[in-house]
């Protein structure tokens, strides 16, 4: 297609997206006018039947936990298809040239080894994060956050020691056995718990533990189990996928006589 | 309360624009770094933490991260295949 002729497609499409576009705001309700009732009703009952105080993470992890564990296989899928996809590459590489590929390189190009500074504020940083980490994935009935956010967290963390040039610590980290079981059984967890509530409670997913107190970080019955296992496989899942991501530069890096 | 909204929705809408115009994705994924903070003080000021939270995580981190991962993956091949093609010649 000549360019004019592309001009003219962009200019109909854009004005047909622009009409419909304009046409469907007109119909939104305006900001802080919320119309539904869905959102009100759990607003003033969440509280009570929950014994939770973070109304979101009680409609993602109960009301409707069956969406989030959608989302969650989502997410582990991903990991897989990624993992998968980079490790046949990796393969075939050791197969068939393995030490030109990791040898011919010249080494001038080698990484430069981090500074001080950047090795002692990234170190410095693991410890601290981690506890955060586990702070949001623990308090997501309490406060904003949850499994999702507090393990993408913890999963930079790692990522930190990989900054700070400690390669060895992070392969050790990163190419450890226990991440996959974690995020299997994070992954799992969530359906064991939705299968508890099946057998218990008759209904899937049914809240069947104990609610607690409201506001202390035992509340909220298996929405903070559900967190816990969520937080557990999102964490595993980044991890994986860094290491899937890395593994070569680092094979290449460590052998570069370090 | 309106007159930060009004400046945040501008933010937005000029960070995302630079993200487009950009057109090294190296340089792009560092601009859509800031793209993801911007969107999360969006979603904060629109006084939603939670998706604030998920935003900052992923917007601002893990995504810029993957691209970033992504690009040096696939250099490191475009490298590779470029080192056999000048064996074969000089062979």
């Amino acid at each position: 297609m000549k360019r004019r002729g592309r001009l003219v497609f962009f200019l109909i499409s854009a004005a047909a997206f622009a009409g419909v576009y304009l046409w469907g705001l007109k119909g939104l309700p305006a900001v802080g006018h919320y119309r539904g009732p869905y959102g009100d009703v759990l607003n003033q009952v969440g509280t009570y039947e929950r014994h939770v105080t973070d109304i979101v993470t009680a409609v993602n992890f109960d009301y409707r936990g069956f969406d989030t564990l959608g989302e969650e296989f989502i997410l582990f899928m991903s990991v897989i298809g990624g993992t998968v996809l980079l490790r046949r590459q990796r393969e075939e590489e050791k197969s068939e040239h393995k030490d030109e590929s990791l040898d011919d390189k010249s080494p001038e190009r080698q990484a430069p080894e981090p500074s001080d500074a950047t090795r002692v504020l990234t170190l410095g940083l693991v410890g601290p994060l981690v506890v955060f980490g586990l702070y949001i994935v623990a308090h997501g009935q309490l406060t904003p956050g949850g499994g999702f956010q507090g393990g993408v967290v913890l999963a930079t963390a790692p990522l930190l020691v990989y900054l700070a040039g400690d390669l060895k610590k992070f392969k050790q980290i990163t190419s450890h056995t226990l991440v996959e079981v974690s995020e299997a059984v994070g992954a799992g967890g969530y359906l064991a718990i939705g299968l508890a509530g099946l057998i218990l409670g008759g209904s899937y997913l049914r809240n069947v533990a104990a609610l607690g107190t409201t506001g202390m970080i035992n509340s909220g019955g298996t929405i903070a189990l559900i967190n816990l296992a969520t937080g557990l496989e999102v964490a595993a899942g980044f991890v994986l996928l860094l290491y899937a991501f890395l593994e070569q530069t680092l094979e290449i890096r460590l052998r570069g006589g370090k | 309360m309106l007159f930060l909204q009004y400046t945040i929705l501008s933010f937005v809408a000029v960070t995302a624009t630079a993200v487009v115009l950009t057109r090294d994705p190296a340089k792009q994924a560092i601009g859509i770094s800031f793209y993801g903070l911007v969107m999360a003080l969006m979603f904060f000021i629109f006084q939603a933490p939670d998706v604030a939270l998920s935003q900052i995580v992923i917007g601002a981190v893990a995504l810029p991260l993957m691209i970033v991962l992504a690009l040096t993956k696939i250099r490191r091949q475009e490298e590779e295949q470029e080192a056999e093609r000048k064996e074969k010649k000089a062979a």
